[in-house]
């Protein structure tokens, strides 16, 4: 109808990038971005699919150099052994230094106090601040993605935290073509997140081509679970089960990986990365909703939690 | 895990190619709608986000589920419902990945749609049928035009409220497709929707038989997303050395960087800049791999044939083709911040991989970009969300070309060196595709005769 100046022709040039290829090219363009602006960049390594493929990302975008950055993981004392094993094996494997932040150290000398939830995941803010503080890092690059939450929609690729690292969503400066402004004040940090653009069926795509490992419990696996707000969590001695909450054996597998105490698994039989693809792609359910009770708080969860330097 | 629609394969998963694209459009012209629709239709909004929006809906009195809350995400958008910023948002169709940049239609709009359209393949512009082209849409289509966005899209929506009539559809697609064209958007595609009804938006409507184009979704599966390559000068930014110094590679030396537009040939003779040294691209390597060529946006490393003096910032071009250097840049900008821009500020120019000083010659003119795009001359400031021209002095010369040839070796930031905030967007070159039309109404005030 009403084509007026028409293009001719649907078709692709040869030139154009696959959207996994596109997305890869614009991660390692941050990732190279940090390491010629800044002094001390660091990346947030907890042993999940986002760390592992940030890691995985900055590998090549400094090959065959090795990655300029060290590494930081918040541990909070309530981590899947197979996680925290699988952590130290991909230190070891690329010569890594990681630095560890325990949320333990600051509830045994009182500086934080147990929840009665039993949850430590919005504990994590203050060894995280303070450790970035105290190594001097003035990049820090975590996995959050745009598509995950929608306080997190709204953050920047490279996100400015003032000395007491918190996030200001009002003030943000705002982005425009790939020229990102690092540019910060001594005490100040910049949080960057190369996976802003990327989603959760994206992750998982690019896993699988590139053929990355992840701990096994991102796969289905018999496990002991129990329900607890909708959601199977495992026994542990962060606090689960109570009374009337009681255990079974079921095929599970996670879909996010964080604090046992709210990191729900979900019902799988999904034991390879193909059948987690198409699992995903048929889901109803978004990552964190379908496995995370801490975002459930309230309405703005993530956000207060953000203001305060959570990642 | 429950699962109610079919799967896509593998092969079409990663098949696909991203689209980013802008949406623009005024407060109560439906923007929220067609971005809903567009999430909704293609199964984008999942269950517990929209289980959420319910919740806080029915907690807040209201008996239908508001839409508005799946895209307004702070707290304050909530509580004043208005949207603050530019969110960015994802969708995926069999044959398309989509990244959303939702700019809110408020007070702010110049500055946020500038922001979104900056990373923009396309732009859709919304109108009320029964408003037809306001000058809220002339300025969308000047934002588009200043951006150099390529593609267009025209909603003209709530053909619902006018009888899905024909003729009110067509008078304002020739309308706004003239004005378009007369600013240099080079491709504009006009299409008669409601997103209330889902007319056209994902499925053709059964209302607009006359109408034999795509619907909105078909045109954003469909339209090119990559340009021609052959048109465009080679430009590569440097922005990292790769200098690993193991026993495995002692020697090597990289230059790391993405390809800001073109396409690199290995044995290709080039310059580096601003030094102006030549030599001979030796090696491709992407991303761990040898290639003999690459192309705009890879991120990739080079590895040349002579030991030059390489480093961060400068840029590497075919010498055939290498940029002029230069320390006097003229350009269009937006202005960002609160904070005013005057004649003789000192401030940083962030240039592809490259910051500088610069100061602030002149402020030659302001644009009124609503309907005839006035000139103000020689504004005493540039205030947020201003756009303006800006003669600059910086203090080392810079490789920038014409936004109008590369969007990315023709923009800059400007930032203030005391506390790093990002002041202002700028565009090298002349504003718009076209001569700009309008009469300079204050030039002739001043007597001027020419």
């Amino acid at each position: 109808m009403t084509r007026t100046v028409a293009h001719s022709g649907t078709t692709d040039s040869p030139y154009a990038l696959s959207h996994l290829d596109a997305l890869e090219s614009e991660a390692v363009h941050i990732f190279r971005e940090v390491a010629g602006e800044f002094e001390r960049p660091v990346i947030l390594f907890s042993g999940g699919k986002d760390s592992i493929l940030m890691l995985h990302l900055a590998l090549k975008a400094f090959a065959p150099a090795a990655v300029p950055f060290s590494l930081l993981h918040v541990d909070t004392g309530h981590n899947f052994p197979e996680v925290l094993e699988f952590r130290d094996r991909t230190v070891a494997e690329h010569s890594l230094r990681l630095h560890v932040a325990h949320v333990q150290d600051y509830i045994d000398d009182g500086r934080l106090r147990e929840r009665p939830d039993g949850t430590r995941n919005p504990l994590q803010t203050v060894p995280l601040t303070d450790a970035i503080q105290q190594l001097r890092f003035d990049a820090v690059f975590g996995g959050g993605r745009r598509d995950e939450e929608k306080a997190r929609a709204k953050e920047r690729v490279f996100s400015l935290r003032d000395e007491f690292s918190q996030w200001d969503p009002r003030r943000q400066r705002p982005e425009l073509w790939q020229l990102y402004n690092g540019r910060h004040a001594p005490g100040e940090h910049v949080r960057v997140f190369p996976l802003s653009n990327w989603t959760e069926l994206d992750v998982w795509q690019y896993i699988a081509r590139e053929r990355i490992a992840l701990p096994d419990i991102y796969f289905a696996h018999e496990r002991e679970v129990f329900s607890r707000s909708g959601m199977w969590l495992t026994p542990g001695e962060w606090g689960g089960p109570k009374d009337g909450e009681p255990v079974e054996t079921r095929t599970v597998r996670y879909r996010t990986v964080g604090d046992m105490s709210c990191t729900g698994a979900v019902d799988s039989d999904a034991t390879t990365l193909e059948a987690v693809i198409t699992e995903i792609a048929a889901s109803r359910l978004t990552e964190r909703g379908a496995t995370r009770a801490d975002d459930k708080l309230s309405e703005a969860a993530m956000e207060d939690r953000k203001r305060e330097g959570y990642f | 895990m429950t699962s109610t629609t079919s799967p896509l394969t593998a092969e079409q998963l990663s098949a696909t190619t991203l689209l980013r694209f802008a949406t623009a459009g005024s407060v109560d012209d439906g923007k929220s709608t067609l971005v809903g629709r567009l999430l909704h239709d293609s199964k984008s909004v999942l269950t517990d986000q929209l289980e959420a929006v319910e919740r806080a809906s029915l907690g807040r009195g209201q008996e239908a589920p508001d839409l508005a809350l799946l895209t307004d995400g702070l707290r304050a958008e909530r509580e004043q419902g208005i949207t603050i910023d530019v969110a960015y948002r994802y969708f995926a169709t069999a044959r398309r990945r989509f990244i959303l940049a939702d700019t809110p239609g408020h007070v702010q709009y110049t500055r946020n749609m500038v922001t979104g359209a900056s990373t923009a393949e396309l732009a859709v512009v919304l109108v009320d049928a029964r408003n037809g082209v306001v000058e809220q849409t002339r300025r969308h289509a000047a934002v588009a035009a200043l951006l150099r966005v390529p593609h267009v899209v025209l909603a003209v929506n709530k053909m619902d409220l006018v009888d899905y009539a024909e003729p009110v559809f067509a008078a304002i697609a020739e309308e706004f497709t003239a004005y378009a064209a007369s600013l240099g958007v080079p491709d504009i595609t006009a299409i008669p929707i409601s997103a209330l009804a889902g007319d056209n938006v994902v499925e053709p409507s059964a209302n607009m038989d006359w109408y034999g184009g795509p619907t909105v979704l078909e045109h954003l599966e469909t339209v090119p997303v990559s340009h021609d390559l052959a048109g465009c000068p080679p430009r590569f930014p440097v922005q990292y050395v790769i200098r690993p110094q193991t026993a495995e590679h002692p020697d090597y030396r990289g230059y790391a960087g993405q390809i800001a537009s073109g396409l690199l040939r290995v044995g290709e003779p080039v310059t580096v800049l601003p030094s102006g040294r030549t030599t001979t691209i030796s090696g491709i390597d992407l991303l761990g791999q040898s290639v003999d060529t690459a192309w705009a946006p890879q991120s990739v490393t080079v590895l040349l044939a002579d030991d030059l003096d390489v480093s961060r910032g400068d840029l590497i071009a075919p010498t055939a083709t290498a940029p002029a250097v230069t320390q006097d840049v003229t350009a269009t900008v937006c202005h960002l911040h609160e904070r005013p821009l005057r004649v003789g500020e000192r401030v940083l120019l962030k240039h592809a991989t490259r910051t500088v000083k610069a100061i602030v010659k002149a402020l030659p003119y302001r644009i009124d970009l609503s309907a005839g795009l006035a000139h103000e001359n020689a504004p005493a400031a540039l205030e947020v969300n201003d756009i303006g021209a800006v003669v600059l002095r910086t203090a080392e010369p810079l490789p920038m070309d014409a936004y109008a040839d590369s969007r990315l070796t023709g923009s800059f930031l400007l930032i203030d060196p005391a506390d790093g905030t990002t002041l202002t967007a700028g565009m090298a070159g002349e504003a718009f595709a076209e001569k700009i039309p309008a009469a300079d109404a204050a030039a002739d005030d001043e007597g001027w005769d020419f």
